[in-house]
């Protein structure tokens, strides 16, 4: 018999009109490593949320047992306790404190009411020494690299005494060398008897790390998978990420008349001085009349930023490459510049940076477009109530009124909103962002209905979704990224699933 | 009864919006019994307005700043430097008032940009930037004032801005002892409200839009006209109209305006409602601070002109906590520090809540010391309301 240093039984973790986890069923050994795989909002970080007690006991139904005790958390230091940690994809160090105040925040060694500083400093030498980290404790984080950011997380956890490190995609913003020593420090540290529980979606590093492999999918545990008995493979693997049949039905389209190249768009990178790499490289596409080009991929490949950079650059990447569009070549150096030249962009994050919460359905809707309904710098308020409730018809946005502020609109009522917005602009390429992100399936369908009526009448679509039944439903051709990158075109026809998620793990 | 049914529904619907107008009702109306009706005497309620003209200026071009979310603290000294350049430009340098207003008022605006440029351009937090401008325009007050200390104006024509009130026709024999201009002005401007009023009604109803049903249109429109024909009544009774009242009436009518009813408008609450997606709205954001804080300056300087004029001169303490005054009238007329929220006729109220409370609290010969501890706890009732209102109604 094996000995479970962690049972989770039949967690049901719901949100309003979602179920994240459905009976999820997932068990660690102690002093292995443990990877768990899944496509996005497959349920791996809701499921690492109920386990370190962000969700407290009595948001979830089911029984958390450490080491054969049931646990009852109310909160992220009641997991502490027990010898859990978690480390998220964003780092929560604090970036103007020194390494060893990072190690030791929130559990300061005290000599009376005083922090002992000296003990401090000694402790988080040995941290380091134990993660291999060779910088001095002084140093603060800030002048720090990613990588070694990560370590210093470890050594925090380490101090506090872990049996149970949880990692949330670790690697994401890791290069090569950084990404190895992170895994060469979770075996050394599985020989020093601490459980360490992966989430990635990078196959190759799962296959190389891990003893072994739980796949989640829809919010349900698929399998568990064991390495040694050599159960462990990348078709395997996505084979059982991707398993589902495919049972929504999409919209068929009356005509499919592609037309001529509207943009094109060759060597483009773009290079974020904050982060201080490129987001994007080399990327090279084009796009359609009366065509739905999909950017298929994973969370943070870089879809988002590769639209941000077309439309505008509002974040002031640095960019370089060549952008066509209709013809003419075009560098667009604020969105209202790509927006005049018939470029649309809902975004991704509607309540972030698509709507402004506070204002009602009408003044959303006509935001972007106001000098269409105004004569020399006044609105006529009439018109715009025209516009909007002519919008509120055609997409059936289903609003008490267009007065009603956008705030109190269910999520697939202000995606409509959202874009009605673009629509107004009266583009030709109308870019979404994960445009069902967050909706309900009723919802879901009726936009997808809009996107095949917009190409009918001879838009073009580019969009951006993490979903792939909705890539294969909707698109014509699918680019998919990876790392910034495009790793490959597929048209629909040869498009499977398997294949897209194998570009996008690439 | 719908009508009553109507009534409380507009009131629960728009609380925010009529909060503020009720407060100051009920202000008015204790101050008037507590001092026997002494408050709202025709001579008080002039005072009463004279007195909140340079921070009810302030306050609105505050209104605007805090809507984008920013703040700024140089407005007070840099009203008392313009004011006192305003001065010296009519004593020493001899300009004529008609040319040194507009200079002050373009100095302001050139003021306002320099600190839009720091924070637009440079991206330093606007607390710090309008900051570092108090300071070095306390600064520039004391230097310009070094030699001569307070510079009294001589010029009768720059001190009715403040001290003046508009002509009266003479030769009318009725109504002897009201100002007639101003009684003629307020009849006007009541024809005026109810024939938009009906315009606008009309252009609704033939677009086929929800309009108010008419028995509580109508009423709204009874209202607000007694309301317009009371003031007038009132101001009438004294001096009539006083010029201060006039700037600050055309202020507020193309504030509200511009905020209202203008693509710059929209733009501006945009920006303050969320800047990511006003940027990707094809919105400037950085132009609208410039133009927020160029319209600031713009107002600081109109404030220390009303202020010096007021005074008949120029003060080296001129200006003092100005700024803190017109945050606090824009925080009680229900601007919302969250940004992307709040009315110039708002703050204006606030600004009038704020004056009364002190008027009141002197014709009742309360100790400043409490005043203070009042109109503190005002101001924290006023935005804990806000707080507690924000996300009822529509």
């Amino acid at each position: 018999m094996t000995n479970h240093i962690l049972e989770m039984k039949n967690i049901t973790k719901e949100f309003p009109g979602v179920r994240a986890l459905d009976n999820v069923t997932f068990s660690v050994t102690e002093g292995e490593i443990h990877c768990v795989v899944g496509e996005n909002g497959a349920g791996k970080s809701t499921l690492m949320k109920v386990l370190s007690g962000v969700y407290p006991y009595g948001e979830y139904e089911g029984e958390i047992i450490i080491n054969g005790e049931i646990q009852r958390f109310s909160n992220i230091n009641d997991s502490k306790k027990v010898g859990i940690a978690i480390i998220y994809q964003e780092l929560a160090l604090i970036p103007e404190m020194t390494v060893y105040e990072n190690i030791f925040l929130g559990h300061e060694i005290k000599k009376g009411l005083s922090v002992n500083w000296n003990e401090t400093i000694r402790q988080a030498s040995q941290m380091l020494a134990k993660v291999g980290l060779d910088v001095n404790p002084d140093m603060k984080v800030r002048d720090l690299g990613v990588g070694k950011q990560q370590l210093i997380e470890i050594a925090k956890a380490l101090s506090m005494d872990v049996k149970l490190l949880l990692l949330d995609e670790p690697t994401s913003a890791l290069n090569e060398e950084d990404s190895e020593n992170l895994f060469a420090l979770l075996r050394d540290l599985k020989k020093q008897g601490v459980t360490s529980v992966l989430i990635s979606h990078k196959l190759k590093e799962v296959i190389g790390i891990a003893d072994t492999v739980t796949v989640l999918r829809d919010g349900q545990t698929i399998c568990t998978l064991d390495a040694k008995k050599g159960e462990v493979s990348e078709q395997v693997l996505i084979m059982h990420m991707v398993g589902r049949e495919i049972n929504n039905i999409y919209p068929d389209r009356k005509k499919r008349e592609i037309g001529e190249i509207v943009m094109e768009v060759k060597n483009w990178t773009a290079y974020d001085p904050r982060l201080g790499r490129n987001v994007i490289t080399n990327v090279n596409f084009n796009v359609r009349r009366g065509e739905i080009v999909s950017f298929a991929g994973l969370m943070g490949s870089g879809r988002t930023e590769l639209a941000l950079s077309l439309f505008g650059n509002p974040l002031n990447y640095r960019i370089d490459g060549e952008m066509v569009v209709k013809g003419r070549e075009r560098k667009f150096k604020h969105p209202k510049f790509a927006i005049g030249d018939g470029i649309a962009y809902v975004t991704e994050d509607r309540k972030g940076n698509g709507l402004i919460l506070i204002q009602d359905v009408k003044q959303n809707i006509t935001l972007a477009n106001l000098r269409e309904i105004s004569i020399r710098g006044v609105v006529n308020s009439n018109r715009e109530i025209l516009v909007a409730k002519d919008y509120k018809d055609s997409l059936d946005i289903r609003t008490p009124s267009i007065e009603q502020r956008v705030l109190n609109l269910s999520g697939g009522n202000q995606q409509k909103v959202s874009v009605a917005k673009w629509l107004f602009v009266k583009p030709d390429i109308l870019i979404l962002d994960e445009p069902t992100r967050g909706i309900d399936v009723g919802a879901k369908y009726e936009i997808y209905q809009i996107m095949n009526r917009l190409v009918e009448q001879g838009m073009s679509i580019i969009m951006i979704s993490s979903e792939l039944p909705e890539v294969l439903g909707m698109s014509d051709r699918i680019y998919v990224v990876s790392s910034g990158r495009i790793s490959g075109e597929v048209s629909t026809k040869e498009a499977t699933q398997e294949k897209i998620m194998q570009l996008a793990t690439n | 009864m719908s009508f009553i049914r109507n009534i409380q529904k507009a009131l629960k619907e728009n609380i925010r919006e009529y909060g503020m107008f009720i407060a100051l009702f009920a202000i008015m109306a204790i101050f008037t019994v507590t001092t026997d009706g002494l408050f709202i005497s025709s001579r008080n309620i002039s005072n009463l307005l004279n007195q909140t003209g340079y921070i009810a200026v302030l306050a609105v071009g505050m209104t605007l700043v805090i809507v984008i979310r920013h703040i700024d603290l140089s407005v007070g000294f840099l009203a008392g430097f313009l004011g006192a350049v305003a001065a010296i430009g009519l004593t020493q340098w001899n300009l004529p008032v008609y040319f040194a207003i507009p200079m002050v008022m373009i100095l302001g605006i050139f003021a306002g940009l320099l600190t839009g440029f720091l924070v637009a351009q440079l991206g330093i937090p606007s607390f710090v930037a309008s900051l570092a401008g108090m300071l070095v325009y306390r600064g520039s007050l004391l230097m310009v004032t070094l030699k001569t200390g307070t510079i009294v104006i001589p010029d009768e024509t720059f001190n009715a801005i403040g001290n003046g009130f508009i002509p009266d026709l003479i030769g009318l024999q009725i109504l002897p002892d009201m100002h007639k201009l101003t009684l003629i002005t307020g009849l006007l401007a009541i024809v005026f409200f109810v024939f938009s009023e009906f315009r606008n009604r009309k252009t609704k109803l033939s677009y086929d839009f929800e309009v108010l049903p008419i028995d509580m249109f109508l009423m709204k429109t009874l209202f607000v006209g007694a309301l317009i024909f009371a003031i007038t009544w009132i101001l009438a009774g004294y001096n009539g109209l006083s010029w201060t009242v006039v700037i600050i009436l055309i202020i507020v009518a193309i504030y509200h305006y511009v905020t209202n009813e203008t693509v710059l408008g929209r733009y501006i609450y945009a920006v303050g409602g969320n800047p990511e997606a006003a940027e990707l709205s094809g919105i400037n954001v950085k132009k609208i601070i410039f133009i927020v804080f160029g319209s600031m300056g713009m107002l600081s300087a109109l404030s220390g002109i009303l202020f010096a004029s007021r005074l008949r001169s120029a003060t080296t303490v001129a200006g003092t906590l100005f700024e803190l005054d017109a945050i606090a009238a824009a925080y009680v007329g229900g601007v919302s520090a969250a940004g992307g929220v709040g009315k110039v006729t708002g703050s204006i109220i606030g600004a009038l809540v704020m004056t009364s409370l002190t008027s009141g609290m002197n014709l009742m010969g309360i100790d400043i010391s409490s005043q203070y501890i009042v109109r503190g706890a005002v101001l924290a009732i006023a935005v804990i309301f806000d707080v507690t209102t924000r996300n009822r109604g529509k």
